[in-house]
C-alpha cells in the first residue's frame, strides 16, 4: 500500500454549503505532504474527515486502508490528530496531559514510561514537564499537542495548522520534528497558511473553494512560473510607491514589499515595455529572481491585488506638524519578579512602519501594550504624538488607531452596527458619520454584508470590517497587534496595500508579527528577546548583520532565528 | 461626552437584546418561574373538610363553628371526642384544617377577655392548609368585628383570636410572602448574571481592549454597561411583582408611587456589585461563578429564609451591605406591613452609596489596569 490517505469523489455540505465539491487526490504514504489554500478552501473539514470525525456527504475516504465512515473507531486508533487548537488542559502540568492522553488513546501500560520518554526528548520538553501547560509559551504548547497526538504510535498525522501565532525559532524546531516524523516512516499532512513551509514538503495539495487546483511537488508548481520572478532594487524613489504602480499595470501579477527592495511577479516571461519604463523612471535595476511556491499560488489562485488602496486615496495627508510619532524611553514592566519588558527605547517616525518583533514571550505584546496605553508601565516612558495615553485622555486617544489579531468586533452587533459604533465613540456626529460609513462600506464592498452578523463573514471581509472600524476616524497612528495571524496569502496581500497606502500618506505603523513576510514591509525592525531590544535595524540592515560564509544571503528567518540564538547563547 | 456616552448606551443595549436567547430569558425565565410556582399552589381550596373539637359547647363556641359550617368553602364539619381523635383526623388526612376550641372560649368572650381558637393545619398540604387557614381567619374576623359592635362597652380584647399551629411544618412560611420576596431574589440574580458577565465578556472576545484604546473612558464605559443588568433585573423583578398582585393575590398595601423607585434603586445596587465581579474577572466562567457565589451569600443573609436578628451581630453588621437585605424589607413592608413613603425611605437609602461605591471600585479597577 502506497497511499495513506485515498479520496474518491469526496463531497462535504453544510446545509446549501458546499465545503468540498467531490474531490479525488492521493496523499503518499511515509511522506510529508502540505495542504494548502485561502481560508475557507475546506481544508479543516478535509482534515476532520480524515480523522474520522465527520462522515463525508459523498464519495469514499479511506485512511491507511479504512473506510472513515464504517471504521472510525480503528482510524481514531491510526491516526495522530492535532486540531488548530489542540485540547490540551491548561490547568494540568506537562506530565499530566501525558497521562491523560495516554490514558485516552489506550496505551498499554508498560508501554507508557517509555514511550514518554521517548516524547519528551523528542520535543526537547523534558525539563518542562512538572510546568503547567497553560503557562507554556505558544510554541512548547504545540510541541506538547504534537506529543499528545503522537502517544498511540499513529500511521498517519494529521496536523491542522499547527504553526499558526508560533514564532520562526520554535516554528523551526517544530518543522523539523515532523520532517524527523516523516523520514521514519510516518505519513504526515500538515495544513498550513505559511508557503514558504509548503515548499518544503514533499507534496503538496492545494485546496481552494473546495476544489483541488493542484496536486504533487511543489517544484513542479513553482516550475510554471519560472523566469517570471523579478527583484528590483536600488529604487530612487518611495518603494511603496512603485510597488503600487507596477501592481496597477497589467503584466505586473503580484507584488510585495522585501526590505529597500520589491519583488514582482510578472505575467510573462518578457518585461513589458511600461514596466521597464516605470523602473527606468524610478531609477531602479531589476533582477531576475528565485521563483518561489507563494508566487506560483497567487498565480494558479489569480490572488494579486491591485496596488492602489481606495481608501488610502481619499484619505487626507496627514499634516508634517511633529516627527517623532510614537516613542518610548527605558520602557519596563516588572509582574512580581518576572522582568516582561526591560529598558525597551525607539521612536517611530511620521510615515513609518516599525516592526516589533520576538520569540513567544519575548516580552513584544507587553511592550505594544504599554504602547497604546493598554497597560501601565513599571517605569519608564511611553509616548504616541507626543502625549503619555494614560493620562491624555479622549484627546490622544482620538489619534490612534487600533487592530487586534482576532479582529475585535462585537458579534452580537451587525456589520452595520458595529460601523455605528466605532463611528460614534470616535466622536463622528451626523452627516459626518453618515458619510465616512457610507465610504467604508463601499470601498470595502460591504454592502452585501450589512446586516450579517461579523462571526458569520468569509475572514477576508472581517479583517476588512476591522480595518474599516479602526479606520472611520482618520487615526494618524496606528497599532496593529498579529493583524494578519492565520490569514491566507491573498487577504494578507490585499490587507498590505491598504496599510503601505495609508502610510504613503503619512500614517505612522506599528506592528508586531511572526511572518518574516511582514516584516519585509517595515522600514525598521525592533528584535525583542528575553525582555530586551536585541536589534534594532532596516530589514536589509538586520539580514545583513548576519550573513557570513555560511549563509550568504540570509532570509529575513535566518536573520531573527540566528540573532535570537546569538542573545540566547551569550547569555548562556 | 454625553454623545459617546449615548453611542455607549445604545451599543450595550442592542447587543444584549438582539440575542434571541437572551430576549427568550429575559420575558420567559420569570414567567415559568413564576408558573411553576403557580403549578406548585393549589390556589382555589374549596369543599374542605373541617375537624372541630368543641371542648366549651358553649353559646359561642356554637356560633362559630356554625358560622364555618355555612361558609362557602366548607363541604362538612367533621366533629373530634377528644384531642387525639382530632390529631388522627389530620393523620389520615380526613381534614387539612382541625379547629380546638378551648373550654373557656365562651366565658372569655362574655368576660371580654382575649380567646382564642386553635387552628392545626396538615403540614404536609401546606399550600391547601394555608389558604384554608385564610379563609378561617376571614371567618373568625368577621365573627370578631360583629362582637365589637354589638358591645361598644366591651374592651377590644373580648374578640376570639386565630391561633395557628402547624403539624409537620412548623416554620411554614406564608406563600404571598414567598412570591413577593421572590420578586426580589429572582430579579437580583437575573441582575447579577448579566452584568457580571458583561466586562468578562468583552475581555474574553478581545473588545475590551478596543474599547479601552479608544476615546470612552472607564467611567462611560462603566455607566453603558449597567444598563441592561437595569432592564434585565427591573423587568424580571417587575413581573414577578404583578404576578404575585395579579396571579396570586398577594395584597399590595404600601406606598405605590415609591415603589417603583425603590426597585430601580434596588436593581442599581445589583448592577453596581455585578460589574465589580465583572470587572475582577477575566473569563465568562470565572464571571458566572462569581454571581453564583455571592447570590447565595446575599439570599442566606437576606432574611429571605432566616430572620436577620437571629444571626450573630457581626453577622448583621455584614449583611447591612446586602441589597437584598435592604430591599426584602421595603418589599414585605410594602406588601404586608402598609408602609409608608417614609418607611419606604427609611429602610432604602443604604442602597445608594451601596451602588455608588460598588460601581466607583469597578471603574477604578477597570482604569488600574491602565494606570
Amino acid at each position: 500500500m502506497n497511499s495513506a490517505v485515498e479520496i474518491r469523489g469526496v463531497r462535504k455540505d453544510f446545509g446549501t454549503v458546499e465545503a468540498l465539491k467531490g474531490i479525488d487526490a492521493d496523499i503518499p504514504a511515509g511522506r510529508l505532504t502540505g495542504l494548502v489554500g485561502p481560508d475557507g478552501a475546506g481544508k479543516t473539514t478535509l482534515m476532520r474527515m480524515m480523522a474520522a470525525l465527520m462522515h463525508p456527504s459523498q464519495g469514499e475516504l479511506r485512511v491507511a486502508g479504512h473506510d472513515v465512515t464504517r471504521e472510525a473507531e480503528t482510524i481514531h486508533r491510526l491516526t495522530g490528530y492535532m486540531p488548530q487548537r489542540f485540547g490540551l488542559y491548561e490547568d494540568l502540568s506537562v506530565q499530566e496531559n501525558l497521562n491523560l492522553y495516554a490514558d485516552l488513546q489506550g496505551l498499554p501500560r508498560g508501554e507508557t514510561a517509555q514511550q514518554f520518554q521517548r516524547l519528551l526528548a523528542f520535543t526537547g520538553l523534558a525539563p518542562f514537564t512538572r510546568r503547567l501547560a497553560g503557562q507554556l509559551s505558544g510554541g512548547m504548547k504545540q510541541k506538547l499537542g504534537l506529543a499528545c497526538a503522537l502517544m498511540a504510535h499513529p500511521r498517519v498525522l494529521l496536523l491542522d495548522e499547527p504553526s499558526v501565532g508560533v514564532d520562526p525559532v520554535s516554528r523551526q524546531e517544530l518543522w523539523r520534528m515532523v520532517q524527523e516524523l516523516a523520514d521514519e516512516g510516518m505519513s504526515v499532512l500538515w495544513a498550513t497558511a505559511y508557503l514558504d513551509e509548503a515548499e518544503r514538503c514533499d507534496q503538496v495539495l492545494l485546496l481552494d473553494e473546495g476544489e483541488i487546483r493542484y496536486a504533487g511537488a511543489p517544484q513542479a508548481l513553482t516550475e510554471r512560473i519560472a523566469g517570471r520572478s523579478v527583484l528590483v532594487s536600488n529604487l530612487q524613489v518611495d518603494r511603496r510607491e512603485f510597488l503600487a504602480d507596477a501592481l496597477d499595470q497589467p503584466s505586473v501579477r503580484d507584488g510585495v514589499i522585501q526590505g529597500g527592495a520589491v519583488r514582482l511577479v510578472l505575467a510573462e516571461t518578457e518585461v513589458s515595455p511600461e514596466l521597464s519604463a516605470l523602473v527606468a523612471g524610478a531609477g531602479g535595476q531589476l533582477e531576475p529572481a528565485q521563483g518561489r511556491f507563494e508566487d506560483a499560488f497567487i498565480d494558479l489562485l489569480e490572488g494579486g491585488t491591485l496596488g492602489h488602496s481606495a481608501i488610502a486615496d481619499r484619505m487626507e495627508p496627514v499634516a508634517a506638524e511633529r516627527d517623532i510619532m510614537v516613542s518610548c524611553h527605558a520602557l519596563t514592566k516588572r509582574f512580581g519578579d518576572f522582568t516582561a519588558t526591560d529598558q525597551v527605547s525607539f521612536e517611530v517616525r511620521r510615515g513609518e512602519v516599525l516592526g516589533l518583533l520576538g520569540p513567544n514571550g519575548a516580552g513584544k505584546s507587553t511592550t505594544f501594550k504599554m504602547l497604546c496605553g493598554l497597560l501601565k508601565p513599571s517605569a519608564g516612558r511611553a509616548e504616541v504624538v507626543g502625549l503619555d495615553l494614560r493620562h491624555s485622555g479622549s484627546a490622544a486617544k482620538m489619534q490612534l488607531g487600533y487592530m487586534a489579531q482576532k479582529f475585535s468586533l462585537y458579534d452580537l452587533m451587525t456589520v452595520r452596527q458595529n460601523l455605528e459604533f466605532f463611528s460614534g465613540i470616535y466622536g463622528l456626529r451626523g452627516t459626518q458619520r453618515r458619510e465616512r460609513i457610507d465610504e467604508m462600506v463601499e470601498i470595502f464592498h460591504l454592502a452585501p454584508y450589512l446586516e450579517a452578523f461579523p462571526d458569520s463573514l468569509p475572514l477576508g471581509f472581517k479583517q476588512r470590517l476591522a480595518l474599516a472600524c479602526a479606520l472611520m476616524h482618520r487615526p494618524r497612528v496606528l497599532f496593529l497587534d498579529e493583524p494578519t495571524s492565520g490569514v491566507d496569502p491573498i487577504t494578507r496581500r490585499e490587507f498590505w496595500t491598504h496599510i503601505t497606502g495609508l502610510v504613503r500618506k503619512g500614517v505612522t505603523v506599528l506592528v508586531t508579527t511572526h511572518f518574516m513576510e511582514e516584516a519585509e514591509y517595515c522600514d525598521r525592525v525592533v528584535l525583542v528577546n528575553r525582555s530586551q531590544v536585541i536589534a534594532l535595524d532596516t530589514p536589509d540592515g538586520l539580514k545583513a548583520s548576519v550573513a557570513g560564509p555560511d549563509c550568504p544571503d540570509p532570509s529575513m528567518e535566518d536573520a531573527f532565528i540566528r540573532l535570537v540564538l546569538a542573545q540566547q547563547e551569550q547569555a548562556a | 461626552m454625553f454623545a459617546r456616552l449615548g453611542v455607549a448606551i445604545w451599543k450595550e443595549m442592542v447587543s444584549y437584546l438582539q440575542d434571541p436567547t437572551t430576549r427568550r430569558f429575559l420575558i420567559g425565565a420569570p414567567i415559568v418561574q413564576t408558573v411553576a410556582f403557580a403549578f406548585a399552589a393549589t390556589l382555589d381550596v374549596q369543599n374542605l373538610d373541617v375537624a372541630v373539637l368543641d371542648q366549651d359547647n358553649g353559646r359561642w363556641s356554637h356560633e362559630l363553628v356554625a358560622r364555618v359550617d355555612g361558609a362557602w368553602f366548607t363541604d362538612d364539619i367533621i366533629t373530634a371526642r377528644d384531642s387525639r381523635e382530632l390529631g388522627e383526623l389530620i393523620t389520615a388526612r380526613n381534614a387539612v384544617v382541625a379547629l380546638r376550641l378551648a373550654p373557656d372560649f365562651s366565658r372569655r368572650i362574655d368576660a371580654g377577655e382575649p380567646a382564642t381558637v386553635q387552628v392545626l393545619v396538615d403540614g404536609r398540604r401546606a399550600n391547601s392548609g394555608q389558604i384554608a387557614t385564610s379563609y378561617l381567619a376571614t371567618v373568625v374576623g368577621e365573627m370578631g368585628v360583629e362582637l365589637a359592635a354589638r358591645s361598644s362597652t366591651a374592651p377590644v380584647g373580648g374578640q376570639p383570636l386565630l391561633e395557628e399551629r402547624h403539624w409537620f411544618n412548623p416554620n411554614l412560611d406564608y406563600q404571598w410572602f414567598m412570591v413577593a420576596s421572590l420578586s426580589a431574589v429572582l430579579g437580583m440574580m437575573m441582575c447579577l448574571v448579566v452584568t457580571s458577565l458583561s466586562i468578562a465578556r468583552e475581555r474574553e472576545m478581545g473588545t475590551f481592549d478596543q474599547l479601552l484604546v479608544s476615546p470612552i473612558s472607564a467611567t462611560e464605559i462603566i455607566i453603558a454597561k449597567t444598563m441592561p443588568g437595569m432592564m434585565a433585573g427591573y423587568v424580571v423583578s417587575l413581573i414577578i411583582t404583578l404576578l404575585a398582585v395579579f396571579a396570586f393575590g398577594a395584597p399590595y398595601t404600601g406606598h405605590l408611587l415609591i415603589f417603583p423607585f425603590a426597585l430601580a434603586l434596588f436593581v442599581f445596587s445589583v448592577v453596581g456589585v455585578g460589574l465589580l465581579i465583572s470587572s475582577l474577572c477575566n473569563t465568562q466562567q470565572q464571571a458566572i461563578m462569581g454571581a453564583f457565589f455571592s447570590s447565595i451569600p446575599f439570599v442566606l443573609t437576606s432574611g429571605f429564609a432566616t430572620p436577620v436578628e437571629n444571626m450573630p451581630e457581626w453577622l448583621q453588621l455584614v449583611a447591612e451591605l446586602n441589597p437584598l437585605k435592604h430591599y426584602l424589607v421595603v418589599v414585605q413592608g410594602s406588601f404586608f406591613k402598609s408602609h409608608s413613603l417614609a418607611d419606604v425611605v427609611a429602610n432604602i437609602w443604604p442602597l445608594l452609596p451601596l451602588a455608588l461605591g460598588s460601581l466607583t471600585i469597578a471603574s477604578i479597577e477597570v482604569r488600574s489596569k491602565l494606570g
